[in-house]
């Protein structure tokens, strides 16, 4: 049986490029939802939650389209920073990021909203801004939120193949991930080469899981 | 000398009522507020806070206005210089009780003073998982300090604490409010408590005093 190691970096490589990137782009997301009272909230979580029901052969052919040299955001990036989208590692991020936003925004808002609004009061009442408040009475107090939402997002997008194929393809060493490669495999017929690649997601998954799950009985403990 | 005069509407389930109080307390003396549940005492805290926005009135300190409604200036709760003791003490669980005195205020000198004032130094390390009741009053008390605020709110900072416990920690709120000779304003519904700290209390019944200043020591 021969095992390609290049579908496993390359996940691994998007697993973590999406992580970084969502952790970034969802705490301020999140902690904007988790103290706005507007009914605009309401429309804007529901876009941000779509990826969640919707097929992600709809959202990877929209994305497709969008990123594609044509469209507007494929061109601004080939014209402004020499990058094509489609097909590309670049590309697979993007489609990665919003695949599993909601994971990630999902995970941080419910950490943000079980810290006590007191606490927050307090800090405020002691002189801290909204930022300074974030970052040593929020945040610290929301570690199992924090871990939460990057032991899903990385398990989700480690595991994304709808999206990953439409917007990437299967490009060896490029966008072709663990969960192409097992596709692949099976589609030749090749079902013990399918199952190596799929066994080794499914214990990489359960362990993610099974660390958090730990992590949230020990918090709970204490 | 703080004065304000504060209106705002409350809701409260299917009933609503109006806050409206008018005050003036000189510097240095501790008003104790009392009143039954929902009768508009913490909200009277946090609007003074700026915590919450009254619908119209003023606070003032000093010279230094915190709110004015008609020349729509409202003060946010970091700009006013005010210590609050929140009645679950609202410490931060992921700092010790120095770190929470000194995420007041960055200085470990005054630090160390309100801790032996709190009488606290061999806490000083702990976590407020690992604090008693008491410990944990008096380190909300040493944080709220710590800025060396004009006002000092306390809503009701006794109610969780058992009765024994109660009494000794009152008569310790107040050495310590002499000692700093902070101006105060504690919040409780308990007649007896009210009376036996405070200098002035007053008395709120659906969010209106129910009796001018009720007793003047």
């Amino acid at each position: 049986m021969n095992i390609d190691p290049l579908p496993f970096w390359v996940s691994l490589r998007l697993g973590t490029w999406v992580t970084l990137v969502l952790v970034l782009v969802c705490f301020p997301l999140a902690w904007l939802f988790s103290q706005a009272k507007g009914r605009w909230t309401v429309w804007v979580e529901s876009i941000a939650s779509l990826p969640l029901v919707l097929s992600p052969t709809v959202l990877g052919f929209y994305l497709l389209l969008a990123l594609s040299p044509r469209a507007p955001i494929g061109r601004f990036f080939e014209s402004a920073f020499h990058v094509r989208l489609a097909f590309s590692f670049a590309g697979i991020v993007i489609g990665g990021c919003i695949s599993s936003l909601p994971f990630m925004l999902t995970a941080l808002k419910t950490g943000m909203r079980g810290v006590p609004g007191n606490l927050i009061e307090a800090s405020y009442s002691l002189g801290k801004g909204r930022l300074e408040t974030a970052f040593r009475v929020v945040v610290p107090n929301m570690k199992t939120g924090l871990i939460a939402g990057i032991v899903t997002t990385f398990a989700h997008s480690i595991g994304e193949f709808g999206v990953i194929l439409m917007i990437g393809g299967s490009v060896p060493g490029l966008t072709k991930v663990v969960s192409i490669a097992v596709y692949e495999r099976a589609e030749s017929l090749d079902f013990s080469g399918a199952n190596a690649y799929a066994l080794i997601l499914v214990v990489a998954s359960y362990i993610g899981i099974f660390f958090l799950n730990s992590l949230q009985r020990y918090e709970s403990r204490r | 000398m703080l004065r304000f005069y504060l209106k705002k509407r409350l809701v409260a389930g299917k009933k609503s009522f109006d806050l409206e109080l008018e005050y003036a307390l000189a510097d240095g003396e501790f008003l104790g507020v009392r009143g039954p549940s929902g009768s508009g005492k913490s909200t009277l805290i946090r609007c003074l806070a700026g915590l919450e926005t009254p619908d119209e009135g003023f606070i003032k300190i000093g010279e230094e206005d915190w709110y004015d409604s008609r020349r729509r200036i409202f003060a946010p709760a970091r700009k006013r210089r005010v210590g609050v003791v929140f009645q679950d003490y609202a410490l931060f669980p992921n700092m010790t009780v120095l770190g929470n005195i000194l995420y007041a205020k960055a200085d470990k000198a005054r630090a160390r003073e309100l801790l032996e004032l709190t009488r606290l130094t061999e806490q000083a390390d702990q976590f407020p998982r690992e604090l008693s009741g008491g410990q944990k009053q008096r380190t909300a008390l040493a944080r709220a300090l710590a800025r060396e605020p004009e006002l000092l709110l306390l809503d009701e900072p006794l109610s969780s604490l058992d009765e024994e416990l109660r009494d000794s920690l009152g008569d310790e709120l107040v050495r310590i409010q002499r000692a700093t000779d902070i101006t105060a304003i504690m919040v409780s519904h308990s007649k007896a408590e009210t009376r036996r700290l405070c200098t002035e209390v007053l008395e709120l019944r659906s969010g209106h005093l129910n009796d001018d200043k009720l007793r003047v020591y």
